[in-house]
């Protein structure tokens, strides 16, 4: 590299060094340490895979990790499942203005907060809510009827929130794949099942499997949908990471069971790439 | 199926139902919160007591609107000043990372990509974690060796704005390098020719040639700024930004005052949204 080169080279690349290493590196090895530290005695540690035995001998601890986890893949599935027709639909379907206005509208709820969403499924929810009273007006329930604080409440809530970062990478990919290669499907004698099969969802696959991990990263990180629709005994992981930082100040279980969900979502992303065969450039660069 | 495979008339009827289900189920709720922001009565819910103004203009108890509510106005300003904080830094450091990745070849560059991605698959609150124990490590060192007590490393605005940055810093650089990579190199060559020096080059023609996707990225960062939860909620100190200031009301039990603040977000946001598109058709 020449003189000049080589000093732009050295600027560009000390902000993204300071960034990776300050904020996402060190900070993360540093939560490793301290979860493997076991406090035994004032301002003295001792390391231990105490915090660790801690999570694995608390049955509540397991099984809300586990159901944490089962609930964020359905979510994942139950979001693709429902965007896939409509992505469809848009990129194949719909044409000129239609297509324009459709995408834009699966955008705008999205410019506003999750909190803002979550608030308008309680209050559709609720005993006092909107499904309730229409419900009662119809003469199909006697009184009122609580739908908040259950499992469906926090699906509904995880899918409605998630449901962008799949529709987006799908109409994507969708819309890159030829009518052509549809018609041609039919013209070989393939019906509308085998040309979905053979030939719409393998296409689709990259738009599938980027889509399928930004949501299921969302639904596993998230705190504000399963604790406002699930209320108190909703157990998702990440309350248990807050309450063991914020309420009961342990920092080290905390630490422990932020680095469980880490080493979780990791091994999942991992196994969604090696199980499709797409990289992590791929997917999300 | 596509529009010109012929198919049956009922199968085509039931697909556009279910489409426009899916639109209603979109804005079923978004329509619910603005509606009741209008509700005369201390509750966000039924029954329907009369259109009112007052959760937006009143300032009489028991309904006092956004605009009489000093905490909602202040956790306002401190959602914004953090938003602008974010932008700069992401935006900033998101066009070097662009000139980075596709103007030098180095080693250990494919590494430093895939590094460079990571923030999107960590979870916000495992980052907001790791930062505050990192930041308190760094205090309670600096405490012990110097006798420094640096309050900018306990949780506050100054690690929210670092932790917000620490994830978005990654969507502002796929933003940009997305524009740059259409870049044509040759028009900066001929600014070459024409005796530029190679920073001149690169301010008169490829910064503008950039500015829709740094207009972007920067409203894409302010939205997702404002909006943050995750790693907000786990790096908050005493100044409450809005998300956070709007989840401790929720929590109590909420009033149409919350439905009048969401409407006035929706609002913002979607006027944000329009400036944007208007700029990128333009651009």
């Amino acid at each position: 590299m020449r003189e000049g080169t080589r000093l732009g080279f050295i600027l560009l690349l000390t902000p993204l060094l300071l960034w990776l290493s300050l904020l996402i590196l060190i900070p993360h090895v540093d939560m490793f340490l301290v979860s493997i530290r076991e406090r035994v005695g004032v301002g003295k540690y001792d390391i231990s895979l105490a915090n660790y035995r801690t999570f694995w001998g608390e049955p509540l601890y397991l099984w809300t990790f586990a159901r944490t986890a089962v609930m964020s893949i359905l979510a994942t599935i139950i979001t693709f499942l429902i965007a896939f027709p409509v992505s469809y639909y848009i990129a194949k379907i719909a044409r000129g203005r239609l297509q324009s206005a459709l995408f834009l509208a699966c955008l705008i709820p999205f410019w506003v907060s999750e909190l803002v969403r979550t608030f308008g499924w309680m209050i559709l929810l609720r005993e006092t809510g909107v499904f309730s009273g229409l419900l009662q007006w119809l003469g199909l329930a006697e009184g009122p009827v609580e739908m908040l604080y259950n499992d469906a409440a926090i699906m509904v809530g995880l899918v409605y929130t998630s449901m962008l970062f799949m529709v987006v990478p799908l109409v994507t990919t969708l819309e890159s794949l030829d009518d052509a290669v549809i018609e041609a499907g039919y013209d070989l004698g393939g019906n509308g099942w085998s040309v979905l099969r053979e030939i719409v969802l393998p296409h689709a696959k990259p738009g599938i499997v980027s889509g399928s991990i930004v949501v299921f990263m969302l639904s596993l990180g998230n705190y504000l949908t399963p604790t406002m629709l699930g209320g108190k005994d909703s157990l998702w992981f990440t309350e248990l990471i807050y309450s063991q930082f914020i309420v009961r100040f342990n920092w080290e279980l905390g630490a422990a069971f932020g680095f469980m969900l880490l080493l979780l979502s990791s091994l999942i992303v991992w196994g969604m790439l090696r199980l499709t065969g797409e990289t992590l450039e791929e997917t999300m660069g | 199926m596509i529009p010109s495979i012929p198919q049956p008339r009922a199968l085509r009827l039931v697909y556009g139902a279910y489409v426009t289900l899916f639109f209603i189920y979109l804005a079923l709720p978004l329509t619910v919160v603005a509606v009741f922001a209008f509700n005369d009565s201390q509750f966000p819910s039924l029954p329907w007591n009369g259109f009112t103004w007052n959760w937006f203009f009143g300032d009489e108890r028991p309904m006092i609107g956004v605009f009489h509510e000093r905490p909602i106005l202040r956790a306002i300003g401190t959602s914004a000043f953090v938003a602008v904080m974010v932008v700069i830094l992401s935006v900033a450091v998101g066009l070097s990372n662009a000139f980075l990745f596709n103007r030098y070849q180095f080693r250990g560059k494919s590494l430093l990509y895939v590094l460079m991605l990571l923030p999107l698959v960590i979870p916000g609150i495992v980052l907001g974690i790791s930062i505050l124990v990192f930041s308190s490590t760094l205090a309670n060192g600096l405490w012990e060796l110097a006798g420094l007590d640096l309050q900018i490393l306990r949780p506050g605005l100054f690690l929210v704005v670092l932790g917000q940055f620490s994830f978005i810093a990654t969507i502002s650089t796929l933003v940009i390098s997305a524009r740059l990579q259409k870049f044509d190199r040759t028009l900066e060559e001929a600014a070459l020719n024409l005796g530029a020096s190679r920073l001149t080059a690169v301010r008169t023609v490829t910064v503008p040639f950039l500015m829709p996707a740094i207009v972007g990225a920067a409203v894409v960062a302010f939205l997702m700024s404002f909006e943050n939860f995750n790693t907000t909620l786990m790096l908050v100190g005493s100044d409450a930004p809005l998300t956070i200031a709007m989840f401790d009301r929720l929590k109590e039990g909420s009033t149409p005052l919350l439905n009048a603040v969401s409407l006035l977000l929706m609002l913002g946001s979607s006027l944000l949204a329009l400036v944007m598109i208007l700029f990128q058709r333009r651009g």
